[in-house]
């Protein structure tokens, strides 16, 4: 059975439909990116996965875990599907270590010395062993964003979920996160990312997967679908991002 | 004769002005810890939590405090129960105080970003812990200066409890007046007492605000 199986979902806020009808499959290993413009319902299909968005009929598995049940199976699914946000998200009143810290102590009960540890291992490898004690107002937006990664890196995450996780970032600083990620699929972790990133998407992922109106409008691997988009929406698309 | 009763007044006054200090801190930390309790309940997200909760605070916000002081020392009598104006007045000023606390700590807690829910939650943290480990500790900071503001009006408001007859600072305050007849120096008296409980905690809820409003 897949990692994470999407069959047919749907969801609207009032009249609104944003999502009509979702079908995807990630298996474990995949690196799926999700492109398309704003306003398709990519981001809402990645907030439903780990249960930040209801939806209203359709399924979601996550590690075999049914998304939209009842509490307990939340908290459950939460300890193996791992989310990055665009605006980093770091608790501002804990140092970097104890960010990452936190949730393996208190939702996994490891004994804090061996959550330090873990912390040290997740730092490192996101290149920031030397600032396991700096608060985030004194890290830089890659930094943040890394510590982000650790930080959810930390409960030994089957999936981890990546929504835009580069665009609050300058310029200069979107590289070293994407080396980050690069990284992790290199080592086989299961990413799905919603992403802007066009050569990220497409020299990392292993499937791409295009949204238009709340709909998997085109998908396949990415290096043929960005060679020879089929239909026009996806034709534009890339042509707009150049 | 008249150098004497200025004394004999002071120090009458003065005894009086510790049942005024202890009704001030059994509301504020009763009221505290059942406000807190409130909180948690109040941002629940829990719709037949939330409900009542909002009810509570309604009424206690909604209504006069001499009311809810008359409702707990006359309304409890009719259902056969004694009251003490000690306890009537300690408990309505508990849950007047509750009511408020509540409501100035909700405000500070939904002004924490959205996002810190958001990733908290996705580290598969329950509500309980999302609120002790990241929201309140955040929270607390501009809670600070706000809670202490506060805690001046619940030592105005145990005055009211004199009507019941508890006999704390404003009480004594007419019991003198009425033995000496000297109304003016008496009030006075007592203005300047509850003056001086008063000023020290809005000085210092001033001094926090400016020294928190500084972001980390």
């Amino acid at each position: 059975m897949s990692l994470v199986s999407i069959r047919d979902v749907r969801k609207s806020y009032g009249d609104v439909e944003v999502l009509k009808g979702v079908s995807l499959e990630v298996e474990k290993g995949d690196v799926v990116a999700i492109i398309g413009r704003s306003g398709s319902g990519k981001s809402t299909l990645l907030r439903c996965i780990n249960g930040l968005e209801t939806y209203q009929s359709g399924a979601i598995l996550a590690d075999g875990i049914e998304v939209g049940g009842e509490h307990a199976n939340l908290r459950e699914l939460r300890r193996h599907v791992g989310m990055v946000f665009q605006q980093f998200n770091l608790f501002p009143h804990l140092t970097a270590a104890e960010n990452v810290m936190l949730a393996p102590t208190v939702v996994n009960k490891t004994p804090k010395k061996e959550a330090r540890a873990i912390a040290a291992e997740v730092l490192a490898k996101v290149g920031l062993s030397e600032k396991m004690d700096a608060y985030p107002s004194q890290l830089s937006g890659g930094q943040q964003q890394r510590v982000a990664i650790a930080r959810s890196l930390a409960m030994r995450p089957k999936v981890l979920l990546c929504d835009e996780i580069t665009s609050a970032l300058d310029p200069e600083l979107v590289n070293e996160v994407l080396r980050v990620v690069e990284q992790l699929a290199k080592e086989g972790m299961t990413l799905i990312l919603v992403t802007h990133e066009m050569r990220f998407a497409r020299d990392v992922g292993t499937h791409l997967v295009f949204m238009h109106h709340g709909k998997v409008h085109e998908s396949g691997a990415p290096k043929a679908v960005f060679a020879a988009p089929q239909t026009p929406e996806l034709q534009q698309f890339v042509s707009g991002i150049g | 004769m008249s150098d004497f009763s200025f004394w004999i007044i002071l120090k009458n006054l003065i005894w009086a002005t510790q049942w005024t200090v202890y009704l001030s801190l059994i509301a504020f930390v009763g009221g505290g810890i059942v406000g807190l309790i409130l909180l948690f309940l109040r941002t629940s997200q829990v719709k037949w939590l939330e409900v009542p909760t909002k009810l509570y605070i309604e009424f206690f916000q909604g209504t006069p405090l001499l009311m809810q002081l008359f409702l707990f020392f006359f309304g409890v009598a009719l259902f056969g129960i004694e009251v003490s104006p000690w306890m009537a007045a300690g408990l309505a000023l508990t849950l007047w105080t509750s009511a408020f606390l509540t409501e100035i700590w909700r405000g500070c807690v939904e002004a924490i970003p959205k996002g810190q829910w958001e990733a908290s939650g996705s580290l598969a943290m329950s509500y309980i812990e999302q609120m002790r480990y990241v929201i309140l500790p955040q929270a607390m900071r501009i809670a600070i200066a706000p809670t202490v503001g506060f805690s001046v009006q619940v030592i105005k408001g145990t005055a009211l409890a004199s009507i019941i007859g508890f006999v704390e600072l404003t009480k004594a305050g007419t019991m003198l007046n009425n033995a000496t007849f000297r109304p003016f120096l008496v009030y006075a008296l007592v203005a300047l007492i509850y003056f001086c409980l008063c000023f020290p905690l809005s000085w210092f809820a001033k001094r926090l605000e400016g020294k928190l409003n500084v972001a980390r």
